[in-house]
């Protein structure tokens, strides 16, 4: 039986488990991995976490450049950073 | 089919819920948009003990016919009385009678070497990275900037297990303290926690101290602090930095509001100068959650017509802004940090814009037509303040750059709104319409 707190979703195709009510970019920062490059290839994190830095994005569920702190982590979901 | 609605409410944090609720409760029909996945603004997220305020404010919202649109942001104002709203999978026009902004505040960011690596973030960025799940427990964690956000998230932090290494605000002792002790001796404000935070942290609360940088190979590792003339490093897992807050103004500045030094001009019923367009909360000045609640009591009764009692309200707020000055003079920012940047920090975080750069243009519109500065994806909201401080690039330009879209959309949003998605779902009363409803 899946336990109905934890939510279960890929980062990268690496499977991570967070609680629920969980933001797709504190999943992101459990991964351990930066959430983008930079244009001149710096890695980067989340900054602002309230979705105006756009630090954060990310492709959820194929859809790209979505502000991965303004979005809860869904059972299944699969996340890529570039 | 566009919605019509008597008022519409930008910004569910403590503004916006007390000013739609209180405008619901005169019997009007109210819609309330907020791009977070859940009502409660930043101060009031869920994810931790909220406080008394907070729960009752959210029962109340939950009790009442507000329409709640909630993970959908204001991208355009097409026409008068018209706001273009975006969720994840669609967008749809609200129309309003009445509107009001309460559009909070961000944390303003200044660079210094280093402030862009990854585990480097705001104040309440951080906060809100545990709130939303980030597990803190046994971390080391730096805590610097300005304003009273610093004490607030030690404290929190240091309940989720946190080991808050030092904690560094910029503003003198001899302006620190007085203002702490002004905030103690009223204690229904924002800070009853100054006093368990002063008292858990003590010797690790350094006053007149700020990163000079943060460093570590692809992701922090230390910072280094400076107190006059003492500098130190501290090793560390996470840098919350953010130097106060600054008004989200980019909606107000589209819909042409008056605003002056840094903030939406109000009047006594919070109207801007835009008649039917109100404002309430951090726009019109940082005043704190129970400030914002106040003015939006007044926003909510004044849209839905009921004077008296938002004339009452108003001269509680009159009473108030002491209190707003004080933060005001205790967050100005020492001038020494403009020299923290060096030529190859980056200031525009989006298009990778260094000091170097910026430094010899002369407003805000040359440095972003010669370096694309400001145009990448946050549009300004992270390095428009950082630039305002560190040049003196006139902060009125900054805002009447704003153009629409006020954020990167889907290309599908930018055509004509009888195409737009925002057909099927009707907005009943009370209703909740998360973004994904829309299909």
């Amino acid at each position: 039986m899946p336990d109905p707190a934890q939510v279960h979703l890929l980062v990268n195709n690496v499977p991570v488990t967070v609680a629920q009510g969980t933001t797709v970019a504190s999943a992101i920062l459990i991964a351990g991995i930066p959430t983008r490059r930079s244009v001149t290839g710096e890695p980067r994190g989340p900054l602002c976490g309230m979705g105006i830095c756009f630090e954060c994005r990310a492709t959820i569920d194929e859809t790209q450049h979505q502000r991965s702190c303004q979005v809860l982590c869904a059972e299944g979901m699969e996340v890529r950073t570039t | 089919m566009i919605e019509r609605l008597d008022i519409l409410v930008v910004g569910a944090g403590p503004a916006g819920i007390a000013a739609a609720v209180t405008a619901a409760a005169a019997g009007k029909r109210v819609g309330l948009v907020d791009d977070n996945p859940a009502a409660g603004g930043q101060i009031w997220r869920s994810g931790a003990a909220q406080p008394t305020a907070a729960r009752t404010w959210l029962e109340r919202l939950a009790a009442s016919s507000v329409v709640r649109l909630q993970g959908w942001r204001i991208v355009d104002a097409p026409s008068s009385g018209l706001l273009r709203a975006e969720g994840n999978r669609g967008c749809r026009d609200l129309g309003y009678d009445q509107l009001i902004l309460a559009t909070g505040a961000r944390e303003r960011f200044l660079p210094f070497p280093g402030w862009t690596l990854p585990n480097v973030m705001g104040v309440g960025g951080l906060d809100a990275m545990v709130r939303g799940g980030l597990p803190i427990a046994g971390k080391r964690v730096v805590v610097a900037g300005t304003g009273p956000l610093l004490l607030a998230v030690a404290a929190h932090l240091t309940r989720k297990g946190a080991k808050i290494v030092a904690i560094a605000e910029q503003a003198s002792l001899r302006r620190f303290v007085p203002f702490v002790s002004s905030l103690l001796g009223e204690p229904a404000k924002m800070m009853q926690g100054v006093e368990y935070a002063l008292s858990t942290f003590g010797s690790r609360v350094y006053t007149g101290c700020w990163p000079v940088a943060a460093s570590g190979k692809e992701m922090l590792d230390t910072v280094t602090l400076r107190m006059g003339e003492r500098q130190w490093e501290e090793r560390c897992d996470y840098l919350a930095c953010g130097f106060h807050l600054v008004p989200n103004l980019e909606l107000p500045a589209l819909m042409m509001c008056h605003i002056d030094n840094g903030f939406v001009v109000v009047d006594g019923s919070q109207q801007t100068s835009i008649s039917g367009v109100f404002c309430a909360g951090e726009p019109t000045g940082i005043g704190g959650m129970e400030m914002a609640i106040l003015e939006g009591e007044i926003a909510g009764l004044a849209a839905a017509g009921k004077m008296d009692a938002a004339n009452d309200r108003s001269q509680r707020r009159r009473r108030s802004l002491g209190f707003v000055r004080a933060l005001s003079t205790v967050t100005e920012l020492d001038p020494r940090l403009k020299q923290l940047a060096t030529d190859a920090t980056l200031v525009c975080r989006c298009e990778d814009v260094s000091f170097g750069r910026l430094r010899d243009h002369a407003s805000w519109r040359e440095a972003k037509l010669h370096t694309r500065c400001g145009m990448g994806a946050c549009q300004g909201r992270v390095c428009g303040a950082a630039s305002e401080f560190l040049f003196g690039w006139d902060a009125g330009s900054i805002h009447s750059s704003v153009r629409p879209p006020l954020y990167p959309v889907q290309v599908s949003s930018l055509g004509h709104p009888d195409k737009l998605a925002d057909e099927g779902d009707s907005l009943s009363p009370a209703c909740v319409l998360a973004p994904k409803e829309i299909e």
